[in-house]
């Protein structure tokens, strides 16, 4: 017993015997939140993300280094809208830190400052694995990104006031980049309005929204649930009749529907990062996920369908 | 029930300040409802051999059997579960059992923890699952097999659930530290029986985990549990009491891994448990006023290790090997008793397991499992095959890791 006691009291040392950091830990639960709060915060924030690009957000589990990187958390930056409801909730409960609970003062939404799109009317889980407050993927949308840099710079600057101005500075720095961006990829992607285009899963409402894309079918029957032989054989009819002109698809999802697809037809398929580090070189970096994003469009569309040849 | 209706109700007068619950779009389900989910738990057994499941060296506790044979629906679940205000979170799980036809509804869980405890501290009172152990606080319908393992089933009844208070503090570290215990009243094997007043059994347990590379983490465990039990009756039937004190020590680890982390077409969770249990005191084997009484000193040990590869989207495969070893001192092995299997110790009961499954989605799930059980005394085998079938109906489960 009393070895037992021992060993219990030298990993209570093991615990206690670390440095605290200056900086301001934010944990992001998704890569974009975490780009964002890099180029927002700099050397103030020390960000830890979730998750990346490659996992499926909607199938994470609470390990135990979210809850210790939760436990030490003093800014928690989330989708929000039910996106992390699998996890979130668990790793509250184990993550035992109140400065991140719902409401207090540590807890950033970023659904909460967008327009929320495919709201269903009602929700029943027949339908798939839906969202009642709408698609929570937001960030395919770089307008929203810009609405949400705003409130995060002031929940930055409102939790470590003594760097407010450097929040506020590097606020306005991002703001005039990122808006100049936005209007370069617009203009590049208008070529892009009212292509019809089939995705892999219902990930893409509000880049569609931004570019004018009109989305005929998904590759999953319902969101959430995998795509069967019968699904792909009815959509493989309705693609030989309509003109539709690519795939568009995300890093960490299934490719196999994907290359089904692709070996029948001569539509070719479109991965996009989906969030940053989704494809090699948008690591962190938000501007980076665009460019490549309306780059690996256009070459998507540049394909004519006749040639076939899936990338 | 009525302690805990008190313990609920001394939480609530703690709390003070009772706050209006805050606003929550994340955790909560939007509006001021409880979050309310039903499990739909039914099997298919099938059983070679229809021998009494006892297992040499061991007196097993209450609910031990395996599933009836034949068609059953187990155990169905109601789990009801809101924040109380900015302070408490109340859990409660209702099962609904079928016992020899009649309709059994027990509480299985029903606990407040406190959501806003300063310095990474989380304390729960009222009836939970211990966090001992891996597999303990996971619920039946969480678990990878249809069954427990045999050390949980020889040295636990099961699952090890109890009505008491647990203190939990979780270290300001990158490595996950956790660090607890819990006070309990002594209700639960291996504690049990009569004049239960006070904390007559007591937990602690330690806590170690993180990430191996994008793709792999990993938690281990180390734990201990000290009871004590009064006229602690055995199985359903047999008329056999214990009187003494039970100690269990115990080990865990499970490693999960996905290629980049990504679980969504290929994972792999691989897991194992030991512990040691020491009993001594003194058992009486009392049928119908012919009772004989020994002197009992125990040394009990049980092992398993499991690993689950999901190789096709919704597809799992699994294998199981669990193993149970006894070295009891019985002073007095009376012929045809519970004693004589208690003494009965040479034996090293085994159990090969592997199963299939497949989810449709995260709330359903479809499982064949073959077991080739080599538990029962004088190595006598059986081969058991079941199918099972879980649904989750209501709001969305957990991932817990």
């Amino acid at each position: 017993m009393n070895r037992l006691i021992t060993l219990f009291l030298s990993v209570l040392a093991l615990g206690v015997a670390q440095p605290a950091s200056a900086a301001l830990k934010v944990f992001a639960c998704e890569a974009e939140w975490a780009a964002l709060a890099h180029a927002l915060g700099g050397d103030d924030v020390d960000v830890y993300s979730a998750t990346t690009a490659l996992q499926d957000v909607h199938k994470i589990q609470a390990r135990p280094s979210l809850i210790a990187r939760y436990r030490k958390a003093d800014l928690l930056v989330c989708t929000g809208a039910e996106l992390e409801i699998g996890w979130l909730p668990a790793l509250a409960r184990k993550g035992n830190n109140p400065d991140l609970n719902p409401g207090a003062r540590g807890y950033f939404e970023a659904s909460r400052y967008v327009t929320m799109l495919d709201v269903p009317a009602s929700v029943d889980r027949s339908q798939g694995d839906v969202h009642p407050y709408g698609n929570p993927h937001i960030q395919t949308d770089p307008r929203n990104i810009a609405r949400i840099a705003g409130p995060l710079a002031d929940k930055l600057a409102e939790l470590d006031p003594a760097h407010a101005s450097a929040y506020a500075q590097r606020y306005a720095d991002f703001a005039t980049r990122w808006t100049a961006a936005v209007s370069r990829w617009t203009e590049a992607a208008a070529p892009l309005k009212g292509i019809q285009v089939i995705s892999a899963h219902k990930a893409w409402t509000y880049l569609y929204d931004w570019l004018g894309l009109d989305e005929v079918a998904s590759l999953e029957p319902k969101p959430g649930i995998p795509p069967s032989g019968a699904h792909l054989q009815a959509l493989l009819e309705q693609v030989r009749q309509q003109p539709v002109r690519m795939i568009v698809y995300a890093a960490y999802q299934d490719p196999r529907p994907i290359e089904w697809m692709t070996q029948r037809t001569d539509i070719p398929a479109v991965k996009l990062p989906f969030s940053p580090g989704g494809i090699e070189g948008t690591e962190d970096d938000l501007f980076a996920t665009f460019d490549v994003t309306i780059r690996n469009l256009l070459a998507g569309l540049a394909q004519e369908p006749d040639q076939g040849a899936a990338p | 029930m009525q302690r805990m209706l008190l313990a609920s109700l001394a939480g609530s007068l703690l709390g003070i300040t009772a706050q209006p619950a805050l606003a929550q779009t994340q955790t909560g389900s939007g509006n001021f409802n409880p979050k309310i989910s039903l499990i739909l738990d039914g099997k298919y057994a099938h059983y070679s051999n229809d021998t009494e499941a006892e297992i040499p060296g061991f007196l097993l506790g209450p609910e031990t059997e395996p599933p009836a044979s034949g068609f059953s629906i187990g155990e169905s679940e109601l789990v009801i579960e809101s924040n109380i205000d900015d302070q408490f979170h109340g859990w409660m799980t209702i099962a609904l059992e079928n016992e020899d036809g009649e309709t059994v509804v027990a509480v299985e869980e029903a606990y407040v923890d406190t959501l806003a405890l300063p310095y990474g501290l989380a304390a729960k009172f009222g009836r939970f699952y211990s966090d001992i152990g891996y597999l303990n606080r996971h619920h039946p319908h969480a678990w990878d097999f249809v069954d427990a393992p045999l050390v949980y089933r020889s040295l636990l009844a099961g699952q090890l659930g109890d009505d008491g208070v647990q203190l939990r503090w979780l270290a300001p570290t990158d490595l996950f530290v956790e660090i607890g215990g819990e006070a309990l009243r002594g209700a639960a094997y291996p504690a049990g029986g009569d004049n239960r007043s006070g904390i007559e059994a007591w937990t602690a347990f330690t806590h170690v985990g993180g990430d191996i590379g994008s793709g792999g983490s990993w938690r281990a465990g180390l734990w201990h549990y000290a009871g004590t039990a009064e006229d602690r009756r055995s199985g359903e039937d047999i008329e056999t009491g214990f009187t003494g004190d039970s100690r269990i020590t115990g080990i865990d680890f499970v490693y999960k891994w996905a290629p980049n982390g990504n679980p969504l077409v290929h994972n792999l969770v691989i897991q194992a448990e030991a512990m040691r249990r020491s009993e001594n005191g003194t058992v009486v084997h009392d049928p119908d006023g012919g009772a004989v009484a020994s002197r009992y000193d125990g040394d009990q040990v049980g092992w398993y290790v499991q690993g689950v590869y999901q190789f096709m989207r919704r597809w799992r495969a699994g294998l199981r090997y669990d193993r149970l070893g006894a070295s009891n001192d019985v002073a007095n092995p009376a012929a045809d008793t519970t004693l004589a299997l208690l003494a009965d110790d040479g034996d090293a009961p085994q159990r090969y397991s592997a199963m299939v499954d497949f989810s449709n989605s995260e709330f359903s799930r479809l499982r064949l499992q073959y077991n080739r059980d080599e538990s029962r005394p004088d190595g006598q085998s059986d081969d058991q095959i079941y199918l099972q079938y879980i649904f989750s109906l209501g709001s969305h489960p957990a991932h817990q890791f």
